[in-house]
């Protein structure tokens, strides 16, 4: 039985209630019998083709902000924690001790974003993030996932949102947020059931509970270009998904079920998302496809493609523009996820006078650290996360010292992502959504 | 419906655009199901909220309104509040006042709501409100005699962090208040029996394990999940998709009834007699179509498949797909002619042998009888109705801002 | 030692052609249809555009940022692969022999152009040893199979080479060409040598997901 590292003073375990609760329930027989009946039932040809052909040339390292970070240490690049992880599993035919499962739950949990850059430079295109959601998965079968995410995947599961919100908790901000949006536009709505709508807006769970202004923005937007729009009053509202990061799949398509149906029953055409990047994978291509549906059924649009599609058509218009130099942080999801790299520029052009890029930027970007569900572990990992983004904190001062103020990130994660960076390397910069900068600088109708 | 006005001609009822000269802020209208009236929530100068039924505004104000629907038996309702929130019918406020006010459900002359009273979560039907509170809420559902409800309650208070508790089960049921004497992980979609007494849902056991319970008793098989269960009309027993080894088939009170594995099962449907059962299935990934007691059609849709409907004599269904970005009506598994930009649940005729259908192309909506336009393209419409013979269709519509009854 | 030569020259290049044919191709179509069971996004998603898109990305050298970033190995990993197809395919003397047996014949490199890549496969083997031991991130990837594959591939160069040059025992260097070559053959369809294999599906998998699906650049 493998007992996993036994002496590592740089990777001492951290003391996480879900992953040390889960691991004293495990016994090797138990450990042994899933990850046989997983690797029998769950895992295919992607999984045995990566896990043969690999040459461990460790050409992915380059690629990974935690291997970078943490001064080269080869544990942290991609093929490093496959072979800490899934490659040590194959090795021993499971034969592994619950300690050692304790340890590759850290490692897929809070040591990889899943951020898919390292796909991009292995020549054979192994994706690491792939491996990674898989040992999550067995991770989620073996009953050991860390506390603050699994809490979170719970409250997907019994409110469909990921903040337990209550049914009524969400309708009542909604409507808070429309009386407060009044002082802005008198007449303004939020449209709540209004079937036949153009558009479903959706948002993630934590706007309605600590960034409910996001909502107000977004409805002054709305408004003020003259959509057709509506938002669901009931769950299904939610397009986040930390069950697809905990690897309970049948949680997320439960989770996208519901937000594709609330889509459906309204009418709308198409569902308009905030500034989000886990949620557009999921919806886009992770929760769908545990459904059925090849694509998502009905076209998601995500916030940046929507802005750009508004200023492009006329629909809104800036007064001024956003004085302060900014820079942009490209989110994974949404550049290597979805390619809106330039859409986010031209947005930033229209309304900002001054920007400057950090590099390697676009589809090369370096994550926020936070995405893939690793700021959703919460604290205990919080101060491995910051140091595992040290390059991001670099980039930022690099393009701090050109004269950038304000980073604009237009994903949830990556705010609390690069927050934390901000502060932790006293970068003292701000943060912005791009929605942020687009109602300071609009034209607003009165 | 026997009583309403099946006479052909159209009518005029109200000139709705002209509401916009009255009040500052008027909101979508809705029509009641036999027509004669059509409803929106208005706003007056003094910033309250009103609402206008065929030109003529309620006496009383509100400070809000919201959610105006109208019951199947054309009673106007609006979830209202003048400090305290409640439900109106027809203007006329239920007695009960509660903190907050959402979800209402109708069946037969049945009304019911999920309310909020003191951070305490009850459902409230016909102004009658459950004697017990929960900390939680969730799928609020009527029985089909619009007398009882049932909603998945939490029991376990539950902190935020808490995950052991979590998986050791909070959730149950309540029936009218009443809670089942077993807990679970999780608990959605209660189903009311036809006979309104008793009650199926879909819990999780674990992390894991999946199933059906019946008034609290699980069936004695579990599976990787499942989907929402349904009554029989016909027998006691109880349906429901299930997943076993990554693929779908439909389950009957634990035992495999749909033999053929599908990619998806969901939505199934009984026929009213209780002989047949519809459903949409995927019976490849990315292709969606509706089966009959386990038989897909052949015609597949790329997007979606909505909307599923079987007909009143249990022999035919209909339903809407969307193939490419373009929805389709789709019947008996035949495509009706014409690809639009959106359509509406088809609606079978009293003798089944007719088929409705409101769909919406550039802009403009059309009712389509078997494929053909019944009218020319309006500005909105609601669904059409058949007449208790079949004969007629009601045709609710607005075309230069006035909202017209027809029949055809 | 005639045994042995008529042995390794005949039936054994025989068996050798046979696991490294059939051997390849059972191990694509398993997996293939391994793929078809469980994994049939591969094939929902496989675009074929994308997919050519990617892997010319990554067959022209510099094609891809990874490429740039790291020049001294992608020069080495050309130079070898390219050097490891042509020399063996192209020697006048392996052409000599087939044409004998079968008579057909195509082009040949001149002998000093086979020595000189010969001698650059031999030299990139070095190199690739030298970066497993001295660079942390692949020495941490490494275990001993790595080092075996290694020889394996290096083995038919360097016998080869020793023949030609004739500094040892020829026949015996002979044998050892012969019977390492066809070792390295035997060997790829069924360990790591298998990339070659698989790079073609792997890349234009990857390629697909985010060229049709992402819309973004994989390289
Ligand atoms: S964090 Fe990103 S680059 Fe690093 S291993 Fe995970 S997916 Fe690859
Ligand atoms: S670059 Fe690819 S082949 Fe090389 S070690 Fe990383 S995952 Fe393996």
């Amino acid at each position: 039985m493998y007992e996993g590292i036994v002496e590592d003073t740089q990777k001492a375990a951290i003391a996480d209630l879900g992953i040390d609760k889960g691991v004293e329930a495990l016994t090797p027989e138990k450990i042994e019998t899933v990850i046989t009946s997983f690797l029998e039932s769950e895992t295919g040809a992607r999984f045995k083709t990566y896990a043969d052909i690999c040459v461990h040339c460790g050409l992915c390292s380059d690629a990974c902000h935690y291997f970078l970070s943490n001064d080269r240490n080869p544990k942290f690049s991609p093929a490093g924690k496959v072979k800490q992880t899934i490659g040590e599993i194959l090795k021993h035919k499971g034969k592994v001790s619950p300690k050692f499962i304790g340890q590759t739950a850290e490692i897929a949990f809070t040591e990889c974003n899943v951020c898919k850059r390292c796909a991009m430079y292995c020549p054979f295109g192994i994706d690491v993030a792939y491996l990674m959601l898989t040992m999550r998965r067995l991770c989620h079968k073996l009953g050991v996932v860390p506390q603050y995410i699994q809490d979170t995947a719970h409250s997907h599961s019994a409110t469909f949102n990921q903040m337990w919100v209550k049914e009524d908790e969400w309708i009542d901000s909604l409507q808070w947020q429309e009386d407060e949006a009044r002082g802005d536009i008198s007449n303004l709505r939020i449209p709540l059931e209004k079937e036949g709508s153009d558009i479903m807006y959706s948002v993630i769970g934590p706007e309605p509970k600590f960034r409910a202004q996001l909502i107000y923005q977004a409805a002054v937007i709305m408004e003020t270009a003259g959509m057709n729009w509506t938002m669901p009053a009931t769950p299904g509202w939610d397009n986040s998904d930390m069950c697809m990061y905990t690897g309970d799949s049948e949680m997320m398509g439960r989770l996208k079920r519901s937000h594709f149906e609330t889509a459906a029953r309204l009418k709308v055409k198409r569902i308009v998302m905030g500034e989000c990047g886990h949620a557009f994978r999921s919806v886009y291509d992770m929760g769908n496809r545990w459904v059925g549906w090849k694509m998502p059924p009905i076209p998601v649009i995500h916030a940046i493609e929507f802005y750009d599609e508004l200023f492009q058509k006329g629909k809104i218009k800036v007064t001024h523009k956003f004085e302060e130099p900014v820079t942009i942080h490209d989110p994974c999801n949404i550049v290597r996820g979805r390619g809106l790299h330039e859409k986010i520029r031209n947005v930033v052009h229209r309304t900002c006078s001054s920007l400057i890029e950090m590099y390697p930027n676009r589809e090369h970007n370096y994550c926020c650290a936070a995405g893939g569900g690793v700021i959703n572990c919460g604290p205990p990992f919080k101060a491995k996360r910051v140091e595992g983004d040290r390059v991001k904190a670099d980039q930022l001062r690099e393009a701090k010292s050109k004269g950038a103020k304000v980073v604009v990130a237009p994903c949830h994660n990556c705010h609390g992502g690069l927050e934390d960076i901000i502060h932790h390397y006293k970068l003292d910069m701000k943060l912005k959504f791009l929605g942020d900068i687009i109602y300071e600088v609009m034209e607003k109708t009165t | 419906m026997k009583n309403w006005n099946w006479e052909v001609g159209k009518r005029l009822v109200a000139d709705v655009g002209k509401w916009k000269e009255s009040w500052v802020w008027v909101e979508e209208p809705y029509a009641s199901p036999d027509g004669e009236k059509i409803a929106a929530i208005v706003r007056t100068e003094d910033e309250m909220f009103n609402i206008c039924v065929n030109g003529q505004a309620y006496e009383n104000s509100f400070d809000k309104i919201w959610h105006l629907r109208f019951s199947p038996d054309n009673r106007l309702t609006a979830i209202v509040s003048d400090g305290e929130w409640t439900l109106a019918i027809d203007g006329e406020t239920w007695e009960n006042r509660f903190d907050f006010v959402w979800n209402t459900q109708f069946a037969k002359d049945g009304i019911a709501i999920s309310v909020q009273s003191e951070r305490k979560y009850f459902a409230a039907v016909n102004d009658t409100v459950w004697e017990n509170g929960f900390s939680h809420i969730g799928d609020m559902t009527l029985s089909h005699d619009g007398q009882r409800a049932a909603s998945v309650v939490q029991t376990v208070p539950l902190k935020e962090g808490e995950i052991v508790k979590f998986q050791q089960g909070c959730f149950s049921v309540a029936v009218n208040g009443e809670v089942w004497d077993r807990n679970f992980v999780n608990v959605w979609n209660p189903a009311f029996s036809h006979d309104n007494k008793r009650v199926a849902a879909e819990v999780r056991l674990n992390l894991y394990d999946y199933t059906i319970v019946v008034d609290g008793k699980a069936w004695d098989k579990t599976f990787s999940t499942v989907w929402a269960p349904q009554f029989s009309p016909a027998d006691a027993s109880v349906t429901a998709p299930v997943r076993i080894g990554g693929k779908w088939f439909l389950a009957r009170d634990g035992e495999i009834l749909w033999d053929k594995p599908f990619d998806q099962v969901w939505h199934h449907q009984y026929s009213p007699d209780g002989k047949n059962i519809a459903a949409i299935v995927c019976p490849q990934f990315g292709q969606w179509t509706v089966a009959i007691n386990g038989i897909a059609w052949k015609h597949t849709f790329g997007d979606l498949v909505t909307d599923l409907v079987i007909s009143p004599d249990g022999t035919r269904a209909a339903c809407v797909g969307k193939d490419n970005g373009k929805w389709f009506v789709c019947v008996d598994g035949i495509v009706w002619g014409g690809q639009f930009d959106m359509a509406w649940q088809p609606v079978f005729s009293p003798d089944s042998r007719r088929v409705a259908a409101k769909v919406e192309k550039d802009g403009k909506y059309v009712i389509l009888t078997d494929g053909v336009p019944l009218i020319e393209p309006v500005q909105a419409l609601w669904t059409p109705t058949f007449s208790p013979d079949s004969s007629s269709i009601l045709v609710r519509m607005i075309e230069d801002g006035k909202y017209y009854r027809r029949v055809c | 030692m005639h045994h042995i030569y008529d042995f390794v020259s005949g039936p054994l290049v025989w068996l050798s052609f046979i696991i490294f044919i059939g051997g390849s191709i059972y191990r694509i179509a398993t997996m293939a249809m391994l793929a078809k069971k469980k994994d049939g996004v591969v094939y929902d998603y496989m675009d074929s555009s994308y997919a050519l898109r990617s892997i010319l990305h990554w067959i022209i050298p510099f094609g891809s940022e990874n490429m740039k970033k790291h020049p001294v190995m992608t020069v080495v990993t050309y130079v070898f692969h390219i050097s490891l197809m042509i020399a063996p395919l192209f020697l006048f003397a392996h052409i000599a022999l087939i044409k004998e047996s079968w008579d057909i014949s195509w082009g040949y490199i001149s002998d000093s152009t086979a020595d000189i890549m010969t001698m650059l496969v031999i030299a990139s083997c070095v190199f690739f040893m030298l970066r497993r031991i001295k660079l942390p991130e692949v020495r941490y990837l490494t275990d001993t199979s790595d080092y075996i594959l290694l020889a394996i591939v290096a083995a038919p160069f360097v016998t080869g080479f020793l023949a030609y040059h004739q500094w040892m025992g020829y026949k015996l260097m002979v044998i050892l060409h012969i019977l390492s070559g066809e070792v390295m053959l035997a060997a790829i369809p069924f360990t790591r040598l298998s990339h070659v294999l698989f790079f073609p599906f792997t890349r234009g998998y990857i390629g697909s997901e985010f060229g049709a699906v992402r819309h973004a650049r994989d390289w």
